[in-house]
């Protein structure tokens, strides 16, 4: 199919709300959208509104650099995100929708001994966990990626590197649609525009959801939402394990479609890769105070080029076109936060940090299951919001991608 | 409009650009939790990740190498 001439996507928009619904999900973003979109077409539960304050797609589904990959560090997240890679991988098919999903491969660059150790670990627990990963010294790198300056510039030698074939991007409004089309086609309700002002309690347990159009009631409310879930967690008075920082992503003018692969390197804090368009994507670490501002800066912009530069020089002759802040849902530990609650009624997804975009399908699929269930699903029982309480953290910041 | 750049008013080396300070987060477990297991768990993994203002502290590292205390608004990051 060619992914520019398709038909036009048809989004049923609701007029008004029903007094109350089954599921109540606050957030229009990946992860809502994709919850609501499973519970509808593998449990059959249609009874559902999604409650988004701005436009779908609107806040971080929108804002990040679009990369899809499994190859973290701990066997939980390694099963997890592989179940979200193997959905990414059959989604065009499903919905029916051109997502300009492609598979690049991905290289993870070390630049020391501790890098090239970290980069072993990385394949050998991919490979031991179900994801494929694979360790490739500087000559192999040189043919995945001809671009990259094996010396980085003098500075930051490439040593090695961990490969992941199945790295991937795909395009991150279209799959927000793709996901809403789908559910809204089976009769899910989706509100823009409409922010979630409170939470109705009764005897401890949420009963549904206060908006500027009036009450909804709801039998479960999810919290779906990114970059404002303390806030409306703290409505029902719950704290979480979760500080709110800003991340800034660029994209230059275009470049010949020539650069392939994905481009990460944990020591230089970035990744690059090639858009549809041509545009090379350039994402970055988080800044380090936390802060819901989508302010974007020349620092920033100076300090990530300037590394990205030493490893892929060619980079020296472009031209930074844009510039955006995204703001990361980082939980203390590094890992996702999906589940039950201790405030009966209210689920939460979030804590998706660095790592939301290529969770989405998994990430829909495990809580629709757990919502249609009432039973967390195996593959995300690891990352309950408890694990916290029973020291058990899924600690695992080396995946981040930019730490 | 974005402002495009942080700065924070050390009291000691004046107006500086935020790059030379390190963050630091002040303790927000609520007095209403009394519980001491619970409190233990607040203050090893919860934040109060404030959507408003802020008291917080900051290490100007590359200055006078001091604590200062700020408060700051986490929606706009004007400085209060």
């Amino acid at each position: 199919m060619n992914e520019f001439v398709e038909r036009a996507i048809t989004l049923r928009w609701p007029t008004v709300a029903k007094r109350a619904y089954d599921v109540v999900i606050i957030g229009g973003g990946g992860h809502g959208l994709a919850t609501a979109y499973y519970l509808a077409t593998r449990h059959g539960i249609t009874n559902v509104a999604v409650l988004e304050r701005s436009y779908i797609g609107g806040g971080n589904s929108g804002r990040n650099t679009t990369i899809i990959r499994a190859n973290y560090g701990i066997p939980e997240a390694v099963r997890f995100y592989q179940r979200s890679v193997d959905l990414y991988a059959t989604l065009e098919q499903e919905t029916e929708r051109g997502l300009m999903h492609k598979t690049k491969g991905l290289l993870w660059i070390a630049h020391s001994e501790a890098g090239i150790r970290q980069e072993r670990a990385r394949a050998a627990i991919n490979t031991a966990c179900g994801a494929t990963t694979e360790y490739v010294d500087p000559p192999a790198i040189k043919e995945i990626c001809p671009q990259i300056d094996l010396t980085g510039a003098g500075v930051w030698p490439v040593y090695g590197a961990s490969y992941h074939p199945a790295g991937s991007t795909a395009r991150h409004d279209r799959v927000v649609w793709a996901y809403a089309e789908g559910a809204m086609r089976l009769g899910v309700d989706v509100f823009q525009a409409t922010a979630v002002t409170g939470l109705s309690m009764d005897h401890g347990r949420v009963t549904g959801v206060e908006t500027g159009a009036g009450h909804i009631g709801a039998g479960v409310v999810l919290s779906a939402v990114g970059g404002h879930v303390t806030t409306i967690a703290s409505m029902a008075g719950l704290r979480l394990p979760i500080r709110t920082h800003p991340l800034q992503a660029f994209v230059t003018n275009r470049y010949a479609q020539a650069f392939h692969p994905i481009v990460a390197s944990s020591g230089l804090g970035g990744y690059a890769s090639q858009t549809a368009k041509g545009e090379m994507l350039i994402g970055a670490e988080i800044d380090r105070a936390p802060s819901y501002a989508y302010d974007s800066g020349h620092p920033f912009l100076q300090h990530c080029a300037f590394r990205m530069m030493t490893l892929l020089p060619f980079l020296r002759d472009l031209q930074v076109l844009r510039q955006w802040t995204g703001v990361c849902d980082m939980s203390t530990d590094y890992s996702p936060v999906m589940g039950f609650t201790d405030v009966e009624g209210f689920l939460v997804t979030t804590g998706w940090g660095t790592w939301g975009f290529k969770a989405i399908p998994a990430g829909g699929e495990q809580m629709a299951a757990l919502i249609a269930n009432g039973r967390t699903p195996d593959l995300i029982a690891p990352f309950s919001l408890d694990r916290f309480a029973r020291d058990r953290t899924m600690a695992d910041r080396g995946s981040a991608g930019t730490h | 409009m974005a402002r495009h750049r942080l700065r924070l008013c050390c009291p000691h080396c004046g107006v500086r650009a935020v790059e030379e300070f390190i963050y630091g987060e002040l303790p927000t477990t609520p007095d209403t939790l009394v519980d001491a297991d619970a409190r233990d768990v607040d203050r090893a993994f919860m934040h109060g990740n404030t959507e408003g203002p802020v008291t917080e502290r900051w290490f100007h590292t590359f200055g006078c190498r001091r604590w200062i205390t700020v408060q700051r608004d986490t929606r706009t990051n004007e400085i209060l």
